[in-house]
């Protein structure tokens, strides 16, 4: 690629203009920033193998090599090499590591944006058992330094950093809030000044799943918890952590921290939103420089434990043949796995599991912003196609999910390829068979 | 003083230095740079995900059922070579008496028909693991300088070795001088390049194991 190639290519926000010395700089302070002990252990323990294209979705789609996972780290690996590592006078004096250029950072950008979604997959094949999605989101940090992270994640990271809103909408969440428990006649409790559980909620709910928020709102009063959304902090989402923008990250981050320690809240409920739960309940306390002074918990790890306590009862669900899609954000990089299954054994479902299940799920393909760049679509049908396949593979009638932004890349799913299958989601499968008694 | 008498004298001495000194370096040159605490709950005891990484060590040398398909021939070639490596630096008795001399202490070996034919395997998987690494695209793509060195330090000792117990070529102990100058040389290149993952290994998979077990995930 010539030197101009990279960068008019490449997908830029046109707040994120400079020049390729400042690119390069920003790279490098970024990357800087980022290098600890682990992540170059990280970088000095890679032998090349190439497994772990052999876990990811894009590559196995594609057979395309540049989707190699530990390839869409190759600057990093080489700015590493080069400035930072035991030999780096070596490798600059024989020349074996050449400087990184803002045309190779910018021909990156569709390697570790359009076609990664963080999903961790490949951090379970290394042989070596090197964290290759944990090395991808630090040069996504770099990349944003840069100025290159894809204009539609800088665009809703911005807007969100700036106004708690990933997109400016016609109505305030707060009030599109009001409105769905209005409609779904639920209360919503809101700005409560005290609450043991402070609610959040994905913004791709509000817009498009209005029956989660509703089944969320119908759960927690018909457990009689003490909760409450907070106006000042409603969105789950988190466009810093996809965009790369780690002050972005904790600035949005921090709204909920704040009106969780505000209400005095115990837990901080995550509602089904996979990333939601990455940023908050394993990144989060970091940024915000010391343990967070509440629980950061998923929605079904709440209600199993509920369910366990005796204090939720649930009814059978017809649901006839039924299988799940394991949110890789949750269940790989977070760790739920056993609590949706808890609630769907509940509701007396015996699950038809995927071909590849639990933490070896493959990613939906939306995840880790992917869904919401617009250049990324053709490769993001290719590399959900094996995933579709799985599903259908099951026969199953119904297909389960925890997470909306999965829930928003199969529906985009059933309409491009016209697939006959819908996802559900299990919040609302369980405020739906919801019981007194049990029964 | 002779070839054999310098591979196994002085230049054995500067390399055993260059590669103590080198691999003491390239660790303590990362690990003396910032670990930073995580500040997030763990999902587990300290000691249950401590043990869980140590467990990773062992499960990781194994693929997991779901990418054994498609990575099982790759892993198959990966660990003959290396096995075939282990009998032949290890059970080999001249290599048994060398460094017993080094370490004060020897154990028992395998016969030397034995070893000339594990070797001879290695050899071939040697020449499979290159073959491979230049037509795979994957792997190709990712290969530079350090993988074709590190094979070809290695292989040389391999060749230089078969050749002295075969005495082709030239006298014993002039192939035997090659062969331990080959080694020489290996030593002195092992802590430049990717020959470091023998000391990688295990702590790599039992970190990456213990911070997925911190968050309850499978590892």
């Amino acid at each position: 690629m010539n030197h101009s190639a990279g960068m008019s290519t490449a997908n830029l926000a046109p707040a994120e203009a400079r020049t390729p010395q400042a690119r390069v700089a920003g790279a490098m302070r970024g990357f800087a920033q980022e290098i600890g002990a682990l992540s170059a252990f990280r970088l000095e323990s890679c032998i090349h193998c190439g497994i772990c294209a052999d876990a990811c979705h894009f590559y196995i789609a594609t057979e395309d090599p540049q989707y190699t996972p530990i390839w869409k780290v190759e600057p990093f690996k080489q700015a590493y090499k080069r400035e930072s590592s035991p030999f780096a006078p070596l490798f600059r004096l024989f020349g074996f590591k050449h400087e990184v250029t803002a045309d190779k950072l910018a021909e990156w950008q569709h390697l570790l944006f359009d076609s990664c979604n963080m999903c961790g997959r490949c951090s379970l094949i290394c042989p070596m058992g090197i964290d290759v999605a944990a090395l991808i989101e630090q040069s996504r940090h770099a990349m944003f330094e840069a100025g290159l992270a894809p204009k539609e994640l800088y665009h809703k990271a911005s807007h969100q950093q700036n106004t708690g809103q990933p997109e400016a909408s016609a109505e305030p969440y707060r009030d599109q809030l009001l409105a769905i428990g209005s409609r779904f006649s639920v209360e919503i409790p809101l700005d409560k000044p005290q609450a043991e559980i402070m609610l959040c909620v994905p913004r791709t709910d509000i817009e498009h799943y209005p029956g989660a928020v509703a089944a969320l709102a119908r759960v927690v009063k018909h457990l009689g918890v003490s909760a409450t959304f907070r106006s000042d902090g409603l969105v789950a989402e988190n466009y810093g952590y996809y965009a790369g923008g780690k002050e972005w990250q904790r600035d949005i981050s921090l709204r909920l921290i704040e009106q969780a320690i505000a209400c005095g809240a115990k837990t901080l409920l995550v509602p089904e939103c996979g990333h939601a739960y990455t940023a908050l309940r394993w990144e989060a306390a970091d940024l915000y420089g010391k343990p967070l002074p509440f629980d950061v918990r998923h929605v079904t790890e709440f209600l199993a434990d509920e369910l366990h306590a005796g204090r939720l009862k649930l009814k059978s669900a017809i649901t006839g043949k039924t299988t799940f899609h394991d949110p890789c954000q949750l269940v790989r990089k977070g760790g739920v796995n056993d609590a949706p299954r808890a609630l769907m054994r509940a509701m007396g479902i015996e699950l038809d599991e995927l071909a590849n299940h639990g933490g070896f799920s493959f990613c939906c393909g939306g995840g880790g912003g992917v869904l919401d760049i617009e250049r990324a679509a053709p490769l993001r049908y290719r590399a959900m196609e094996n995933k579709l396949r799985e599903i259908d593979d099951t026969g199953a009638a119904t297909f389960l999910t925890t997470c909306s932004d999965c829930r928003r890349t199969f529906d985009d799913a059933k309409v491009h390829f016209s697939w006959d299958k819908k996802p559900h989601s299990l919040l609302e499968l369980v405020a739906d068979n919801l019981s007194p008694t049990g029964t | 003083m002779d070839l054999l008498g310098f591979a196994r004298g002085p230049a054995l001495k500067v390399a055993l230095a260059v590669f103590c000194l080198g691999v003491v370096w390239r660790i303590v040159g990362f690990v003396l740079l910032r670990i930073r605490r995580d500040l997030n709950k763990p999902r587990a005891s300290a000691l249950r995900y401590l043990g869980s990484g140590l467990l990773a060590v062992g499960t990781r040398s194994w693929p997991h059922r779901e990418f054994i398909a498609r990575t099982g021939p790759g892993e198959a070639l990966g660990y003959s070579y290396h096995i075939g490596l282990f009998v032949m630096v290890l059970l080999f008795t001249p290599h048994i008496v060398f460094i017993g001399g080094l370490l004060g202490f020897t154990w028992p070996g395998l016969p030397s028909s034995f070893i000339t034919v594990v070797s001879v395997l290695t050899l071939t998987l040697f020449l499979a693991v290159l073959f491979r690494r230049v037509t795979h695209p994957v792997i190709r793509m990712l290969s530079n300088f350090d993988d074709y060195f590190s094979w070809f330090v290695t292989m040389l000792v391999i060749v230089t070795g078969l050749a002295a117990t075969a005495h082709l070529g030239a006298r014993y102990e002039t192939l035997l001088g090659l062969h331990i100058l080959s080694f020489d040389l290996l030593l002195v290149w092992f802590p430049f390049g990717k020959l470091m993952h023998a000391f990688y290994l295990v702590p790599s998979r039992a970190i990456n194991g213990a911070l997925l077990a911190r968050k309850g995930a499978v590892s």
